[in-house]
């Protein structure tokens, strides 16, 4: 019998490894880690172990039931496929912080107490940030910035919220927590943010298109889904969720039928999916939650399915725009393929995966006489196969001709791509083995032929749109553009109020400089007795008093000062306070 | 990978042709279908013969226009931010 570890903890120590490993064996070592950590998931048993006292509370790295094992299984499944499609990249930083950022997913999903989330929660910011950085241009740079940015804000309510809610209700459970104090508001921001609920979303449309190839494919799987199984554990069943949700279903389409760069497409697609979810959580019922899981698993596998096709079509081709691209399929006929399945996928097209995972949210949604919501959700469903499921293949695959002739992707990105278009196939066609791991008993058939009529004549009308309005030139075409969203109210107001600010202190202290060199000036001169005083301060000051640090200054400018030392220097400056302020303590205390 | 032959079925109008009227019939094929099969919607309206085509094509082309509209909002030079 093999005693299971914290399945994070496998990837978190794992990724410290890599570095240390070379070629052959650093591509076994990338794929044994989910395998190991599949086979750690499959020993664990349903309960609540590995606890660790610490403060005087109870830390708890195991709280396993059938929602945490779903998201469990596909975050490592997702891993798996993610590390066989980044097996040819060279930069180790990239493996490590992949790693770094999955077993942070884990944590979150397997711990049992608000303090160990909080952490692995951070640890997922923070990792996922080098998948961006990895990128190494100017752009990405700005773009990791702002999205950490978001999500330090993001984990300062979660913090807040926690300190509080422990405080009020002296126990930190990471159990059903619903929304009632200012602490629970605050915690309900946090993971919003993550999960996002508009109008926090814009970090994940402005970073995911700006971020390495192999590390959207990480991206999309796993911060917006880990936030769905947390909400879908702290705030099932909160109305605002339902209409949060629909909103999410619906707004970003319109986005997404207007973004030139096909990953901000995809992006806006995710939180088009996320908002099925988050709608799922609001209405809170046995069916819903399993909707929120099964879509989920689905759609995590989908979505990088299509983040992988259009990767590697920027990968091959190092584009990845609507307006640059058109008639790949003619020498990437498998990437094509693997893209509109994954596209059909996402379409819930009958015999492909999104088909058995949305409609139990949608049906849920309907049998608790949501209406309105409902007719939103419909509407998405028609609109996420107008721009990810027709949209994303016909701009880069067929359309017009760009002229590139590019190569079919590296071997192991086709694997991987094959991989996980296997899986869509399946869980299409063959439902069973996910129904059997969601929380609930599952008495739901989604093949019922008014079922599949219904779904078919929404989607192929809604092509039929697509069809007519591109041949008669109705259709907006392709452009360069920014398009604005919720964040112009962060970021050029932000920008206006800083020069707000900045513009009358500047002035004040110059003002100030003026008046006070005046003054200083004046009296150097006036009166008589006191320019002789003057004088000898003077004397003392900058002859006698300066001798001694001129001194020392003369021998020690051979050290090195230039600025590309700056960040050299700040560390022993860090070091030596770290030093002092230990000292300290360990005086005082 | 050698670059292989290039597939090129869909350059010709003729297939092309082939493609649009394909897709046509399965449209029609689609509306008789309705009308012979059993229903059991949750709300009445699902019932209603072709409500999911009249729905989808709606909903299509309403966020084609949406979206332009949205454009015309929200668009603005690439540098914008820079």
């Amino acid at each position: 019998m093999i005693k299971p570890v914290p399945p994070a903890f496998i990837f978190m120590a794992g990724a410290l490894l890599v570095p240390l490993l070379k070629g052959r064996l650093k591509a076994v070592y990338l794929i044994a880690l989910p395998v190991l950590a599949f086979v750690d998931l499959l020993a664990m048993d349903n309960g609540t172990y590995w606890i660790v006292r610490f403060l005087n509370q109870d830390l708890i790295f195991g709280r396993v039931d059938r929602l945490s094992m779903v998201f469990g299984y596909v975050f490592v499944l997702i891993t798996f496929i993610g590390v066989i499609y980044a097996l040819h990249v060279k930069d180790d930083g990239q493996h490590v912080a992949a790693l770094l950022y999955a077993g942070g997913a884990l944590g979150v999903t397997f711990v049992g107490d608000l303090i160990s989330l909080y952490f692995f929660w951070e640890a997922m910011a923070l990792a996922s940030v080098f998948l961006i950085l990895a990128r190494k241009t100017e752009d990405s740079n700005r773009a990791a910035l702002r999205y950490f940015l978001w999500h330090f804000f993001g984990g300062l309510c979660l913090l807040a919220g926690i300190v509080l809610y422990a405080l009020e209700r002296d126990t930190i459970a990471f159990a059903y927590i619903g929304l009632s104090d200012p602490s629970t508001y605050l915690i309900f921001i946090g993971f919003c943010l993550n999960a996002v609920v508009f109008p926090l979303h814009v970090w994940l449309s402005d970073a995911y298109p700006r971020a390495t190839v192999t590390g959207a494919v990480f991206m999309s799987a796993l911060t917006t889904k880990s936030a769905v199984y947390i909400l879908a554990r702290t705030f099932p069943g909160t109305p605002f969720l339902i209409w949060a949700g629909a909103l999410m279903t619906c707004f970003p389409i319109f986005y997404a039928v207007i973004a030139n760069d096909m990953r901000r497409v995809l992006s806006y697609s995710l939180i088009n999916q996320v908002g099925f979810m988050v709608c799922g959580i609001g209405i809170g019922t046995q069916l819903a939650i399993n909707g929120v899981a099964a879509h989920a698993f689905c759609h995590i596998i989908y979505k990088a399915l299509l983040f992988m096709s259009t990767g590697a079509v920027l990968h091959m081709t190092g584009k990845v725009r609507g307006t640059d691209l058109g008639g790949l399929y003619k020498t990437m006929p498998y990437t094509a393929v693997c893209c509109m399945i994954g596209a059909a996928s996402i379409s819930a097209f009958p015999l492909f995966s999104g088909f058995i995972s949305k409609s139990m949210t949608v049906t849920a949604v309907a049998e608790e006489h949501f209406t309105i919501v409902w007719f939103m959700l419909l509407f998405a469903s028609a609109g996420v196969f107008h721009h990810a499921g027709i949209k994303v293949p016909y701009f880069i695959f067929f359309g017009h001709d760009s002229g590139i002739r590019a190569k079919e992707p590296p071997v192991n990105m086709r694997i991987a791509m094959g991989m996980a278009a296997f899986i869509c196939l399946f869980l299409g066609v063959y439902p069973d083995p996910l129904y059997r791991i969601l929380p609930y008993p599952v008495d739901f058939v989604p093949y019922t032929a008014f079922h599949v009529l219904g779904m078919l004549e929404l989607l192929m009308f809604g092509a039929l749109a697509f069809t007519l309005l591109v041949l008669s030139g109705y259709y907006p075409a392709e452009m360069r553009a920014v398009n604005l969203d919720t964040d112009w109210f962060l970021r050029l107001p932000g920008r206006q109020f800083i020069l707000f600010c900045q513009k009358p202190l500047q002035r004040f202290f110059e003002s100030m400089n003026r008046i006070l060199l005046g003054v200083v000036g004046t009296l150097k001169t006036w009166p008589r007795w006191a320019v002789g005083t003057e004088e000898k301060n003077d004397y003392l000051f900058h002859k006698k008093l300066t001798a001694f640090p001129e001194f020392i200054y003369a021998r020690a400018r051979y050290l090195k000062t230039e600025i590309k030392q700056l960040s050299f220097n700040l560390t022993y400056i860090l070091l030596f306070f770290v030093v002092l302020l230990w000292i300290m303590l360990y005086w005082t205390g | 990978m050698p670059p292989k032959k290039e597939l090129t079925f869909l350059d010709s109008a003729r297939n092309q042709k082939r493609v649009r009227t394909f897709f046509y019939i399965t449209l029609v094929l689609l509306l008789v279908i309705d009308l012979f099969i059993p229903k059991h919607g949750h709300f009445s309206w699902e019932e209603a013969p072709f409500f999911f085509a009249a729905y989808g094509f709606i909903g299509c082309v309403s966020l084609i226009f949406g979206a332009k509209g949205l454009r015309w909002l929200v668009k603005k030079k690439e540098d914008y931010y820079d």
